[in-house]
């Protein structure tokens, strides 16, 4: 096995890459990120790591824009995001002047999904250690859209997704919860729940982020955060009242 | 080339938007046009043919053209003519000028048909390839966008072509004017060639939008009737093309002569004596 994880470009005899399974730990080591399609918006939230004292928290952004229409976030290496991203970035604006279009996220998700392929299949180079949500909306049509994409260079759509750090515990409380055509108000409060499943609530602790077709990406204010947080706090303890009192019952 | 590597700077975008292109373009050395192989390619139509000592000065090349295209509530009309001439020797009145790019969409020509047809046909393949990617027709945007960026590569190489870019995508019907300048303009009416001031007096006068698709047809036909019968080098068949949401289709070709004596003027020329 040790011998054929070095070369990136060799499988292995029974048919493994392991740069690309290395480079998709990574990833599951990275903060968690959350995505949720409503009805006329995608709703996205990240685990906002805690920041040194002198650090200014403005800085380390995780929900980025690529074009004033579609927005990224990921989970797994910064430095090799911030590389996709600025490529994602300068192929949108070359789509808009080429083809006097701005891209559909459809194609910005297969662009940056390309490269990533490309870094599994050449020589001397390492995959990217970043999966990446991509939410917006396309130039014609009415829905929201979201993609997502990993170290493979696999893309493909998603109704709400997560990626990173317990993201597989997410994604199921995800599976359980999510219904189609939600409205803004209670797609963000599921996108928080989703992220109150691994991570610790509070604004402190996670960035939400609202991408809708007029405003484009619009960051919650951290009170408003409080506030939903507040509202699903009182909620399960409410549940768990309820659950006492009839336990008790028997 | 010329040498445009000041443009690149020290941007690192743009050096490695050029190192992708080397790279890609290695490859597609085998399709990449052929230009002259003589120090100045962009003088070599001059120096051959045309200036007053050149060697090929008896083989002229072919011009002269009317073509016309609108845009009206019922699409696009697109009409031509379809006569070559070397200087005073009519080479040809069978010249197909409307190129068929594909289903949805339609280009004249004018200038170098052999330009005009290769750069038509590539544009052909790249829109096949852009609908196989997104799944949608190409827009005339891109399209014409695509195509004068191709042809801008090769500006002073000596390239001659005036197309008009008729087509209708998912935004509506759409009429752009590109040429070999590396210039790209939209309108709903245009007319090139050697006729077209004579094309541009009928179509003017008589011009709308609102036009019924018989009387913008017939209009069409006219317009190059009118320029075949004043310029020399218009004649042939008048060939006119209709194009509606669902694709093109081809209306009429008629003989210039017959359509001129036998339709519009069977008593004669009012004015003049036979």
């Amino acid at each position: 096995m040790a011998r054929y994880d070095r070369a990136l470009t060799t499988f292995s005899p029974d048919g493994h890459l392991f740069q690309v399974e290395y480079a998709m730990e990574a990833v599951r080591k990275g903060n968690l990120a959350v995505a949720v399609r409503g009805a006329d918006v995608v709703v996205i939230g990240v685990e906002k790591k805690s920041v040194a004292k002198l650090q200014d928290a403005r800085t380390v952004r995780k929900i980025i824009m690529i074009d004033s229409h579609v927005c990224l976030a990921f989970a797994g290496l910064t430095a090799d995001a911030r590389v996709l991203i600025n490529k994602a970035r300068v192929e949108a604006q070359s789509h808009r002047l080429n083809l006097e279009d701005p891209v559909t996220v459809e194609y910005i998700s297969r662009h940056i999904a390309k490269i990533q392929q490309k870094y599994t299949q050449s020589g001397g180079v390492r995959p990217f250690g970043v999966a990446t949500l991509i939410a917006g909306f396309d130039h014609s049509g009415e829905e929201p859209k979201l993609y997502q994409t990993d170290p493979s260079g696999t893309f493909s759509e998603w109704k709400a997704n997560a990626t990173g750090k317990n993201s597989k515990a997410v994604r199921e409380f995800l599976e359980k919860k999510y219904k189609d055509d939600l409205a803004e108000d209670a797609a963000i409060e599921l996108t928080i729940r989703a992220l109150m499943e691994a991570v610790e609530s509070g604004s402190k602790n996670m960035d939400i982020a609202v991408m809708r077709r007029e405003t484009g990406l619009t960051l919650l204010r951290n009170d408003h955060v409080d506030r939903v947080v507040k509202k699903i706090e009182e909620e399960k303890e409410e549940e768990e009242k309820a659950r006492k009192s009839s336990f008790a019952k028997r | 080339m010329p040498n445009l590597t000041f443009l690149e700077g020290s941007c690192s975008a743009r050096s490695e938007a050029r190192k992708e292109r080397e790279e890609g373009m290695a490859q597609d050395l085998e399709e990449r046009f052929q230009v002259a192989q003589v120090a100045q390619p962009q003088n070599f139509l001059r120096d051959t043919f045309s200036r007053g000592d050149a060697p090929a000065k008896r083989i002229e090349f072919a011009h002269g053209t009317t073509t016309l295209a609108f845009v009206f509530q019922g699409g696009i009309v697109i009409a031509v003519d379809s006569r070559a001439t070397r200087g005073p020797l009519i080479a040809s009145q069978s010249v197909k000028k409307v190129v068929e790019i594909n289903d949805y969409m339609l280009a004249t020509l004018a200038g170098s048909a052999a330009d005009t047809q290769y750069f038509l046909r590539d544009l052909g393949k790249t829109a096949r390839l852009h609908e196989l990617d997104t799944g949608k027709r190409m827009s005339l945007a891109a399209a014409s966008k695509c195509f004068v960026n191709t042809i801008y590569s090769y500006k002073g190489y000596g390239l001659s072509m005036g197309c008009m870019l008729a087509g209708w995508d998912e935004t509506g019907p759409h009429l752009y004017y590109v040429d070999s300048d590396g210039t790209r303009n939209k309108s709903n009416l245009f007319s090139v060639g050697s006729g077209s001031t004579w094309a541009y007096g009928i179509l003017d006068s008589a011009y709308s939008f609102d036009l019924s698709v018989e009387d913008a047809l017939e209009l069409g036909r006219r317009a190059i009737a009118a320029a075949v019968h004043r310029d020399a080098y218009s004649g042939g068949t008048i060939n006119v093309y209709h194009m509606k949401k669902d694709g093109w289709e081809k209306v009429s070709a008629d003989d210039n002569n017959d359509l001129f004596w036998e339709r519009y003027y069977p008593n004669g020329k009012p004015g003049e004596s036979s």
